[in-house]
């Protein structure tokens, strides 16, 4: 039975909720309107919130100055690189752990688990020693392992949960009926798989988007991507708020649109199924 | 039904992520662990030989040992608390009927999705400078003199910038929590007159302690390695140098690897004693 709750007490919580959201949003909500003021305009006393001579004049500046294209590439490359290698090693392994459980299944799972808890700063030397023996220091190929790795638990993770949720029945009505192994793959697993691993890409090219600890020690010039971009900007010159706000609304848009569509794998995916 | 011949297929299926994970956590802790025992300065000699414990001896017993592991409990347990307080708050004010809940859902989400060194790098020039910053006008308006937040309250600070980064996680998995109350139970003891927050208290928060605990292992684990938004700006000054970022400063600013290894082998302790918590949570979940 429902509640039957009052208009009045509806638009009590609409105006709190509203407000609110919009007070957690308004850092970001400022940072992308600074980015269409001018310098002078950006630091006006009093603050100006919307009436001002929109101009996108510091794009354009952020663009030129900083090469700012070969930055976001770099992004795209070690996000979208280390999240398809992950998923081409995960998915085997989480198939068969879903598929074919057996009495170490559990324990393999939590080891891998255990393996995303060891605190990056501890391991910071021999990844550095080891990535300039073999000349890996500020290349894009490094960082995309890197981050395949750092990553790689909670792919497998959150495909385990995804797979273990496809009925066998299904699989062996379809071998009653006379699939073999090919069929059974492409008609009935793949489909049914397809969602979960979706959730799955998305989820984790937000990480690896977004990771700043490896992506900011092993790279200087070549293979820096957004994040250690915008780092660049932690020591001021001169006038540069609206410049920064450019700057740092290109890095986030992206994310924060993929984001949007990602809530619920985030729950799923970083607490390990243990949140329902 | 799994048959021998599947049993070592699946197992073969499995070899390259285990055998990944495996190179990639036993190599590099291995190295770490036999540095630690090393006097090894790469840009001084380099291999200067085993000095049995003395890199522990020196890590413990040096000044920056103990501001670093109180810098890092603040951050972890000021985080946590305002995380946990305000996002226990926010899903139970998500959880109402209301008009525009999916929008309102996605601008507290909406945090959680910038990268760090952007959150921390518009907090610290758009609302915390004192002389342009938000807060600044802020306090002229109201007559006071601005702050200069990151060198007299930097930890206040940081711990501002790092709880609006978390706080929509809490809130996600505490709304989710939240959801999955059973109405009816509410229901039934507001017909028996409890009050609000005795319904809170013996209703909702023991449904919610799971989740809260899954909050506070997981947050933790990620608290702990903070590095991009004090790397940005502060540095590690003004009492921010945290056990993370003293160990980055000893290994890669002053190149001392041994001394750096020695505190890193103690922060991969200090994570294992809250992962193996976590690990019993999870655990548990599997088998349901």
């Amino acid at each position: 039975m429902a509640r039957t709750v009052t208009n009045q007490r509806k638009f009590i919580n609409t105006v709190a909720a509203w407000a609110v959201g919009l007070l957690i949003f308004f850092p970001i909500l400022w940072t992308i309107l600074t980015s269409f003021k001018t310098e002078a305009t950006a630091i006006a006393d009093p603050p100006v919130f919307l009436f001002f001579d929109w101009t996108l004049e510091n794009y354009r500046v952020v663009q030129e100055r900083s090469d700012y294209m070969r930055f976001l590439w770099n992004s795209v490359i070690i996000a979208g690189g280390s999240t398809f290698l992950g998923i081409l090693i995960a998915v085997p392994a989480a198939w068969s752990m879903a598929f074919v459980p057996s009495a170490r299944t559990k324990d393999i799972l939590l080891w891998m688990l255990s393996t995303k808890m060891l605190p990056a700063v501890g391991v910071l030397y021999p990844i550095y020693l080891i990535f300039i023996k073999m000349g890996l220091l500020d290349s894009r190929v490094g960082l995309t392992v890197v981050l395949m790795l750092i990553n790689l638990p909670i792919i497998i993770w959150m495909l385990y949960t995804y797979f273990r949720e496809i009925p066998g029945e299904i699989l062996e009505a379809a071998r009653m009926d006379g699939a073999t192994l090919r069929e059974e793959i492409i008609y009935v697993l793949t489909p049914m798989a397809i969602p979960g691993i979706a959730s799955t890409v998305l989820l984790n090219i937000i990480l690896a988007w977004n990771e700043a600890f490896w992506t900011l020690n092993l790279t200087a010039a070549k293979a820096a991507p957004l994040t250690a971009f915008i780092a660049s900007y932690s020591s001021p010159e001169g006038l540069f708020y609206a410049k920064l706000s450019a700057a740092s609304t290109m890095a986030i848009a992206p994310i924060l649109i993929l984001g949007w569509f990602s809530q619920k794998q985030l729950v799923r995916g970083l607490t390990f199924g243990a949140v329902k | 039904m799994a048959t021998k011949a599947s049993r070592s297929a699946a197992r073969l299926m499995m070899a390259p992520a285990v055998i990944l994970l495996l190179g990639w956590m036993l190599v590099p802790l291995c190295m770490t662990l036999y540095f630690s025992f090393k006097k090894y300065l790469p840009l001084r000699g380099g291999d200067l030989g085993w000095v049995g414990f003395e890199n522990y001896v020196r890590f413990f017993s040096s000044s920056a040992f103990w501001p670093s592991v109180q810098a890092t409990l603040v951050i972890v347990g000021g985080v946590l608390v305002i995380t946990i307080v305000f996002g226990i708050l926010l899903a139970i004010l998500l959880d109402q009927p209301m008009w525009g809940q999916g929008i309102v859902r996605i601008l507290v989400i909406a945090p959680f999705f910038v990268m760090p060194t952007v959150s921390a790098l518009v907090w610290k020039n758009m609302f915390m400078d004192p002389v342009n910053g938000l807060f600044a006008h802020l306090w002229k308006f109201f007559d006071a003199t601005p702050i200069e937040w990151l060198s007299q309250a930097s930890m206040t600070s940081l711990v501002i910038i790092v709880s609006w980064q978390w706080l929509p996680f809490a809130t996600l998995i505490l709304l989710t929590a939240i959801q999955s109350l059973d109405s009816e139970q509410l229901e039934a003891a507001e017909m028996d007159g409890a009050p609000p927050l005795s319904r809170f208290g013996y209703i909702t928060l023991p449904h919610l302690s799971r989740a809260i605990t899954v909050v506070v292992l997981i947050q933790t684990i990620f608290l702990l390695s903070i590095f991009a938004e004090i790397f940005v700006t502060t540095q590690g000054s003004f009492g921010t140098k945290t056990l993370t970022y003293l160990i980055y400063q000893r290994v890669l600013e002053s190149q001392n690897v041994g001394l750096g290894s020695a505190g890193g082998i103690f922060a991969v302790i200090l994570a294992n004693i809250i992962a193996i918590f976590l690990m019993r949570i999870v655990g548990k979940n599997l088998d349901a």
